[in-house]
C-alpha cells in the first residue's frame, strides 16, 4: 500500500494489448467480468491481473500455512506419535510408528469421551431452546421503538457485551453469582445460607447458557433488525386498511418476514452443534469440575495440550471435525432446499 | 454469524426527521400508542439494559473504592462512597499488570495493522470477479469456513515453526479472518465501477486505485473490520496460554485470569495489600476495568456501521 506514488505507467502500460484486454476500457471490464475473458490467452490474463494476484498472496499464504498444512498434521491420529522422535514436532511425525485405528478404538472405549459428547449435546439443546429465541424477541422489541434516540442507545447497550472477552464475562458472572459474589453475600448478610452457583454441577449448564445470552443475545438482533427494516411499509398500511390491528399485523406481516432468517440461522446453528463455548468452558473447568464442564473441545485440549497425549487428542479432534463438517454440509444442503443461500451458493 | 441475507443494507430511519428524543410523527393509519403497551415496552427495555449495565456498574464502582468501604460492604460495592484511584495508581506504577497491559496494547496495535493490511489487499485482489485465479483463491479461503484443522495439529505446527514463546504466536495463527475478508470484498465490489474505470483511463494502477479511491470510500467498513480485529486481539488469551511459558510475556487477559479467577495477588503489590491500604478486590476490579475500557469506549462509535458491515458479509462467489 506504500505504492501510492507509483508512476502513471507501471502496471497498466506494461499490459501489451490495450484493447479489448486493457482493463481500462469498458470493454476491458466486460472482458474481466464476462465470458469474453475466455478468449484471452492465459499469459495475457496473468499479465493483466498479476497485481491483483500479488495482493491476495499474503492472506493466501497465511491461510495455507495455518489452515491447510495442519490438516495434514492430523495423520498423527493414526500414529503413536512421539514429539521427541525428531528435531522438531513436524519431523517427529515421519519418525513415529503407524498404528492404524488403535487411538480411535481407545477413544470409543473411553467413557470420559462419551461423557464429553453427552455434555456437548446437552449444552447445544439448552442453547437452542433458551438462547435462540431471545434475539428474535429483543429485535421485535427494539423494532417497535420508534424514537430514534432511544433505539440507538438501547442498541449500543445491547451490542456491548459481545465485544467483551470470555475471561471478562466469566469473571463478572463469578463476582455476581459465585460463592463470594454479590448475591451470596447479600443473602448471608440477611441471615440466609449463601450458595455458589459457579461450582454447582447441577446448575452449571444453565449458568453457561445464561452467560451466552448475556454476551451475545444483543449482538444477535442485528440480522433480525435488518430483515425487519426491509419489510415494505405499504404492507403494514394495506393491512391496517383492511382492519388488522397492531397484533394481527405483527402476526401476519412482521413474523413471516422473519421466517426465512430464523430458518436459516436455525439450520446453521444445528450444523455447528458440536462446537459449544470452548473458551467459556475451559475457563470454568477448574471451578466446576470436569464432569459438568467437559465438552468435546475441552476434552481434546486436556488430553493433547495438558497430558501431551497428542495422537489420542488428535484422533478425538478428528472425529469431532469430520462429524462437524458433515453436519455443516448437511445443514447447508437443507438451507438450499429451503430456498436459502446458506453459507455458500450452489 | 455467516448468515447471508438478500435484504439491502438499510440505515434509513423509519422517519425523515429524527428530532432528538421526541417521537417522530406516525403514519395516519397507525393507531396511537396505548399507555399499557408503552409502559410494558419501557420496562422490558430498561430491564434488558440494566441486566447488561448493572454488573459493569458494580465492577467499575468497586474498583474506585477504598479498602474501608469495601470491607464495610463485605465485598462488592453497589453504592459508591467517595472515589479513590489508589488501585489504578498501584497497577500503573510498574509491575506485572502494567507490563501485561503494554503487551496487550502492543499485540493489539501490531496485530490489527497486520491483519487489516493483509485482509484489505486480499479483499481488493478478489473484488474483481473475472480476474485470473480469482475463483480458485476464493474457494480456497471459503473452504476454511467449513472445517478447522483441529487444535492439536495446529499446536504442533506452531511449535515446529519455532513460534512458541514469541509474540508472533499470538498474531500469525489467527491473523486472517476469512469472514472479514468477505465483508471487505463485498464492500469493494459495491463501489461504482465507473469511478474505478475512469481512474484506470487516467493511468492509475491497482495499487493507486486501492489507496486513492477504494480505501477513502470504505471508511465505514474499515472501521468495523478494524474493530473486529482489534477486539479479537485484545480479548485473546487462549493462544497465549498454550504458546507462551514465560510469565513476563503474558497479555492482560491471562494476567486477569490469574488474579481474579485463581485469586492470586499481583506481584509487587503485596506490601500495600498487607499494610491494609488497598483491597485485593479493588485491584481485581481495576484490572477488569482496564480490560473492558478500550472496547466499551470504542464500540459505540462504530456502532452505526455494524448492520451494514455484518450484512455485506454475504458471499457472492
Amino acid at each position: 500500500m506504500s505504492n501510492s506514488t507509483v508512476p502513471r505507467t507501471t502496471t497498466e502500460a506494461k499490459t501489451p494489448a490495450r484493447s479489448p484486454a486493457a482493463s481500462g476500457s469498458a470493454a476491458g471490464r466486460r472482458a474481466r467480468d464476462g465470458k469474453n475473458s475466455g478468449k484471452l490467452s492465459l499469459k495475457l490474463r496473468f499479465r493483466r491481473d498479476r497485481t491483483l494476484i500479488l495482493m491476495t498472496l499474503p492472506a493466501v499464504l497465511l491461510i495455507l500455512v495455518f489452515n491447510y498444512i495442519p490438516i495434514l498434521g492430523n495423520v498423527v491420529a493414526f500414529q503413536d506419535y512421539d514429539p521427541y522422535a525428531g528435531d522438531n514436532g513436524f519431523v517427529a511425525i515421519f519418525n513415529s510408528p503407524w498404528i492404524g485405528f488403535e487411538q480411535f478404538e481407545r477413544i470409543f472405549a473411553d467413557s470420559a469421551f462419551w461423557h464429553a459428547v453427552q455434555n456437548t449435546l446437552v449444552l447445544f439443546f439448552l442453547q437452542l431452546v433458551l438462547y435462540f429465541p431471545i434475539p428474535i424477541l429483543l429485535a421485535l422489541l427494539i423494532n417497535s421503538v420508534v424514537r430514534p434516540r432511544i433505539r440507538a442507545v438501547a442498541q449500543a447497550v445491547m451490542y456491548l457485551p459481545h465485544f467483551f472477552s470470555w475471561v471478562l464475562v466469566v469473571t463478572v458472572f463469578m463476582q455476581i453469582f459465585g460463592g463470594a459474589g454479590i448475591i451470596a453475600q447479600t443473602l448471608r448478610q440477611h441471615g440466609y445460607e449463601g450458595f455458589d452457583v459457579m461450582t454447582d454441577p447441577e446448575v452449571f449448564k444453565y449458568l453457561v447458557t445464561a452467560q451466552t445470552v448475556w454476551k451475545d443475545a444483543g449482538w444477535g438482533i442485528i440480522v433480525f433488525l435488518a430483515a425487519l427494516s426491509s419489510v415494505s411499509g405499504d404492507l403494514y398500511e394495506a393491512a391496517a386498511m383492511d382492519g388488522a390491528g397492531r397484533w394481527r399485523r405483527m402476526w401476519h406481516i412482521t413474523l413471516p418476514a422473519l421466517r426465512p432468517v430464523i430458518a436459516l440461522l436455525l439450520v446453521l446453528r444445528v450444523g455447528d452443534a458440536l462446537t459449544v463455548g470452548f473458551e467459556q468452558l475451559l475457563l470454568q473447568r477448574q471451578a466446576v469440575g470436569v464432569n459438568a464442564s467437559e465438552v468435546l473441545d475441552t476434552y481434546v485440549w486436556w488430553n493433547g495440550i495438558r497430558n501431551q497425549d497428542f495422537s489420542y487428542a488428535a484422533a478425538a479432534g478428528l472425529i469431532k471435525g469430520v462429524v462437524g463438517l458433515a453436519l455443516v454440509l448437511i445443514a447447508n444442503k437443507v438451507a438450499h432446499l429451503m430456498g436459502e443461500q446458506g453459507v455458500y451458493k450452489k | 454469524m455467516t448468515a447471508v441475507l438478500d435484504t439491502p443494507p438499510d440505515d434509513a430511519p423509519r422517519v425523515s426527521k429524527p428530532s432528538r428524543w421526541a417521537a417522530p410523527p406516525r403514519p395516519v393509519w397507525e393507531e396511537p400508542p396505548n399507555k399499557a403497551g408503552l409502559a410494558g415496552k419501557g420496562i422490558a427495555l430498561t430491564l434488558a439494559c440494566l441486566a447488561i449495565l448493572f454488573p459493569l456498574w458494580i465492577v467499575v464502582v468497586t474498583s474506585l473504592q477504598s479498602k474501608k468501604t469495601i470491607d464495610e460492604a463485605g465485598g462488592l460495592v453497589v453504592i459508591p462512597k467517595g472515589i479513590t484511584f489508589i488501585a489504578y495508581q498501584e497497577l500503573l506504577s510498574g509491575g506485572q499488570v502494567q507490563k501485561a497491559a503494554l503487551v496487550s496494547i502492543g499485540v493489539t496495535v501490531v496485530g490489527t495493522l497486520f491483519s487489516m493490511t493483509v485482509s484489505v489487499l486480499c479483499a481488493y485482489g478478489l473484488s474483481r470477479s473475472g480476474s485470473l485465479g480469482h475463483r480458485g483463491i476464493l474457494m480456497t479461503l471459503l473452504a476454511t469456513m467449513f472445517f478447522g484443522a483441529g487444535l492439536i495439529p495446529t499446536y504442533l505446527l506452531v511449535q515446529a515453526l519455532g513460534l512458541t514463546d514469541t509474540y508472533l504466536a499470538l498474531i500469525l495463527p489467527s491473523a486472517v479472518s476469512v469472514f472479514n475478508i468477505l465483508v471487505l470484498r463485498a464492500f469493494f465490489m459495491n463501489i461504482s465501477q465507473e469511478l474505478i474505470d475512469s481512474a484506470r483511463i487516467d493511468g492509475a494502477g491497482d495499487w493507486r486505485i486501492l489507496w486513492k479511491i477504494v480505501l477513502p470510500l470504505s471508511r465505514a467498513v474499515l472501521a468495523v473490520i478494524g474493530l473486529f480485529y482489534a477486539v479479537g486481539y485484545w480479548s485473546a488469551w487462549f493462544n497465549a496460554s498454550i504458546y507462551l511459558t514465560d510469565q513476563d510475556m503474558m497479555p492482560l487477559q491471562n494476567v486477569m485470569i490469574q488474579l481474579v479467577q485463581m485469586q492470586q495477588r499481583p506481584v509487587g503489590l503485596q506490601a500495600q495489600i498487607n499494610t491494609g491500604q488497598l483491597s485485593p478486590l479493588a485491584i481485581q476490579m481495576a484490572v477488569m476495568v482496564m480490560a473492558l475500557l478500550p472496547v466499551a469506549v470504542l464500540s459505540p462509535f462504530v456502532q452505526k456501521h455494524f448492520k451494514k458491515g455484518m450484512l455485506t458479509g454475504a458471499v457472492k462467489g
